[in-house]
């Protein structure tokens, strides 16, 4: 049965509590950073899609100077706090420290990058100064990672830029789209408040482009237009029964969790969850984590090709969620008009596919999972008809560029809306390139 | 299984590891204590006219993390009666009599006062005396301390008081805060002291308060040099200490090294440079007492790992290989070799040697790791890179002589041998 309100409050409290704390004390932070090597030409840095100079940001917290530790965080990327929470770390730079390769835990950078940025946010320290006013305008559209990041190399260097945002809050998949127990709502306000505290950034929330505003209107009023829109449409399984009651997609459902309150939102007794990326991940354990009896996930390939990191997939495992490796969905059933079964094909893996993965292959064979509730997190589409709509170039959707620069002259995009969806680091740092782009093109540099 | 007991002026002791004169010496209850936890012997902290302290008291060095890294104080000598700090010397020699208990004094600057001061402590029944000539704080204003160990014949005269009166042996504690130390070692040792032992604190200023911009230990707004101790005089203290194991006079008296001995390993450094024995303050400062455990445990496997019996095997092994620049081999050459299986890649050598040293070691780069290779015919074997290097035995040196014959500077010169073309 689909309910809500299953946990007490101190059970919500403790299930969503911070998965990642931080450092207690300072003396803490000093143990972990006197440990970092200082490496030249360092691999974590190298490693990181926004180049933070790691080793220098962590040799600043070791010389009391917090203040040059954050800004040399956020001068690489704006959201440095943000991604000290959300980073899959042990694929990028915990996983290439130095230290793995002594078989010694690497630093905790993650950590560490957390302690300087959030003491800056907490400090409110004003660690950029914006140039004065270029006389350039500049529209961007979507205040999610990518956009919030161009907008704030843009401000730094005197453009007037507006920001148009479709939802009511600014940050993106950040605020809207990652696991409750890994960033609070708070959180990402304080953060996206932060980044605006510059100044030169105006914000309109509630602009849906294509209905409020029109990229030719923009276009008009502006000297360029920064596309940051991202990704929001859940992959459909396109299997019989997916019209069924219980039947969800996992950014529908995070959306919900952050937005609505824990206890307002119903999940199921047996939960299924379709993937095993980061959001399969974040879909499953707060499923479990909200009170679901039993959730089981699957995966049509196996462990070694799975998208997330081995440190989420353990966060799952030890939240008890069930793993089904080599099963695709194939049908749902269901009663009165509500799920009740999903049955999947056996695979097995075959030649490597496009992906360079070996893609699976249906043996024929099949198993069913009874289930009341069914978490789409096959991945997510872009926005295909509002691409199509404005006539840019796009492969699949997904909106194609040149240096950021898309096939309409003045018209930029960077993030998960040009990559189909990847980290937010990988959003802040198209968001720079943008910006890079936009000051070229309105020759600031 | 090694025999580690020693005997320094015919003071027995069960092993060579003293208490320096200084806070952890300074009263019964804590030199009891140090006795039960295994310490061989106490230098009693220094009695002389009653003074008065301040607080606060010390201030130190950190580095890198780690905490104490060089210790200094602008303590006087014991603030205590004399009266009781004799009653408490007595006691303690009775209680522990396999233990040295050596005294260390500091009159005032007349032939009396070290006269009744010698006689008084001679009846406690300790082993020797300790001569102060190093404080270098507070009691130098008064013209003891260092001002008598910065002056050979202020130091030498002093000694010959106190040659006449005592009956027990007599060390002399030298100062470092001179250009050498040998000077006033040598008036000293014509003047009669039976050993010599070196050293005492350097003066110092640990640091300013960045808040305050006052310089630590902070006594209300003001600050005065204290003097330093702890790990990181060390190579200081050796290199003195060195210097008086190698002198002609002064290496014919034993001598009690003191200066940053905080392990096992830093005391057979000592003696494998002259030292008889050692004294220790900064680290039981740190962490009490229960280190000598260690230093007892690990000076024995280490004796037997090498074969020696006794401390004499060993003690002044060292002494003869520092010698004159001018009498190194300059044929001798050794060249930088990374072991590419353990290196991690983390570029520490790369960045040292490109930025500070001869540009020998090629960078190849990867994506995320590095290759750092040397290239032999730039490298001097400086081994700086080695040095920096956070992996055990990653970097080596390898020996490429330059030739087979030894060949010191003079020679070099006289033969009109090439010099550096770069």
């Amino acid at each position: 049965m689909i309910s809500n309100n299953r946990l007490s409050k101190e059970e919500y409290e403790q299930n969503f509590t911070d998965i990642h704390p931080p450092f207690e004390t300072k003396e803490a932070a000093l143990v972990e950073a006197n440990r970092c090597l200082f490496c030249y030409d360092a691999p974590c840095t190298k490693i990181c899609p926004t180049g933070i100079n790691v080793p220098k940001f962590i040799k600043q917290i070791t010389t009391d100077n917090i203040k040059g530790s954050a800004h040399t965080i956020f001068l690489s990327n704006i959201m440095g706090a943000g991604c000290s929470k959300v980073c899959p770390v042990e694929k990028l730079c915990e996983g290439s420290c130095v230290f793995n390769l002594m078989d010694e835990p690497p630093i905790p950078i993650a950590k560490l990058q957390r302690y300087s940025t959030e003491m800056a946010m907490e400090k409110k320290w004003p660690l950029f100064k914006r140039k004065p006013s270029a006389g350039k305008k500049v529209a961007v559209v979507g205040a999610g990672p990518a956009g919030l990041s161009c907008a704030h190399v843009l401000a730094r260097e005197g453009v007037d830029v507006t920001i148009y945002e479709k939802e009511s809050e600014g940050g993106g998949l950040m605020t809207y789209g990652i696991a409750a127990y890994k960033v609070t709502p708070d959180f990402c306000e304080d953060e996206v408040n932060y980044i605006l505290s510059i100044g030169g950034i105006g914000i309109k929330y509630n602009q849906v482009l294509g209905k409020d505003i029109s990229l030719s209107g923009l276009q008009k009023e502006f000297d360029a237009v920064f596309l940051g829109i991202g990704v929001g449409l859940a992959r459909q399984l396109e299997i019989p029964g997916e019209e069924l009651d219980g039947v969800v997609d996992a950014i529908s459902f995070i959306y919900q969790l952050r937005n609505e309150g824990f206890s307002k939102v119903p999940v199921g007794d047996r939960v299924a969850v379709i993937g095993m990326g980061m959001t399969a991940i974040d879909a499953a354990t707060q499923a479990k984590r909200l009170g679901a009896k039993e959730v089981t996930m699957l995966y049509r390939r196996t462990k070694d090709e799975m998208p997330c990191t081995q440190h989420e997939l353990d966060i799952a495992m030890l939240d008890g969620c069930m793993i089904e490796w080599l099963a695709a969905p194939k049908e749902l059933k269901g009663q009165d008009g509500k799920v009740t079964q999903i049955v999947c094909d056996i695979m097995q893996l075959g030649e490597p596919d496009a992906s360079g993965r070996r893609a699976p292959v249906a043996t024929g064979e099949t198993f069913a999972l009874e289930v009341d509730m069914v978490i789409k997190a096959a991945g997510q589409m872009p926005f295909g008809e509002l691409v199509l709509s404005q006539n840019l170039q796009h492969s699949n959707s997904k909106i194609k560029v040149s240096g950021s620069a898309t096939s309409i002259k003045g018209v930029f995009a960077g993030g998960d809306c040009v990559n189909g969806g990847k980290e937010v680091v990988d959003a802040v740092q198209a968001g720079k390139d943008g910006a890079g782009a936009i000051l070229n093109y309105l020759k600031l540099k | 299984m090694a025999n580690i007991s020693s005997t320094f002026l015919g003071i027995k002791s069960p092993n060579p590891f003293w208490l320096a004169s200084a806070p952890p010496t300074d009263k019964k209850y804590n030199v009891l204590r140090a006795f039960e936890a295994g310490w061989g012997g106490v230098v009693w902290k220094t009695l002389g006219s009653q003074v008065k302290n301040v607080s606060s008291r010390y201030s130190a060095v950190d580095y890198g993390g780690q905490r104490v890294m060089g210790l200094n104080n602008i303590e006087l000598i014991s603030d205590r009666p004399l009266d009781i700090n004799l009653k408490e010397i007595r006691e303690c020699v009775r209680l522990f009599p396999d233990r040295a208990m050596v005294v260390s004094l500091m009159a005032d600057n007349d032939k009396q006062s070290w006269h009744e001061l010698i006689k008084k402590v001679e009846d406690t029944g300790a082993h020797g005396f300790e001569l102060n000539f190093g404080c270098p704080h507070g009691m130098t204003e008064r013209g003891m301390g260092a001002s008598v160990g910065q002056d050979p014949e202020i130091a030498r005269m002093v000694v010959e008081w106190v040659m006449e009166a005592a009956t027990l042996p007599v060390i002399t504690k030298l100062t470092p805060n001179v250009h050498s130390v040998v000077p006033t070692g040598r008036a000293v040792v014509e003047a009669g002291t039976h050993a010599l032992s070196l050293i005492n604190t350097i003066q110092s200023i640990t640091g300013v308060d960045l808040d305050t911009l006052v310089p630590n230990p902070y006594v209300d707004g003001k600050s005065v040099f204290g003097g330093y101790c702890g790990p990181a005089v060390k190579p200081i203290a050796l290199k003195m200490l060195t210097t008086i194991a190698q002198d002609e006079l002064t290496r014919k008296v034993p001598i009690s090294g003191i200066g940053g001995v905080s392990t096992w390993k830093d005391a057979v450094e000592f003696m494998l440079l002259g030292a008889s024995n050692v004294q220790v303050c900064t680290a039981a400062m740190k962490h009490g007492f229960r280190i000598v455990e260690d230093m007892i445990e690990g000076l024995t496997n280490w004796m037997d790992e090498k074969g020696y019996k006794t401390l004499d095997d060993f003690i002044g092994r060292s002494v003869n290989t520092i010698t004159h620049w001018e009498d190194l081999d300059i044929n001798y050459h050794h060249i930088a070799k990374i072991n590419q299986d353990k290196c991690i890649h983390c570029g520490l050598c790369y960045i040292a040697c490109e930025d500070t040293s001869h540009q020998s070691i090629r960078l190849d780069y990867g994506n995320p790791y590095n290759t750092y290779t040397i290239i032999e015919d730039e490298c001097v074997g400086c081994n700086l890179c080695k040095l920096v290097c956070p992996v055990n035995d990653c970097i080596t040196m390898e020996v490429h002589r330059k030739g087979e014959e030894y060949i010191n500077w003079k020679e070099y010169q006289r033969r009109g041998l090439p010099l550096n073309d770069h």
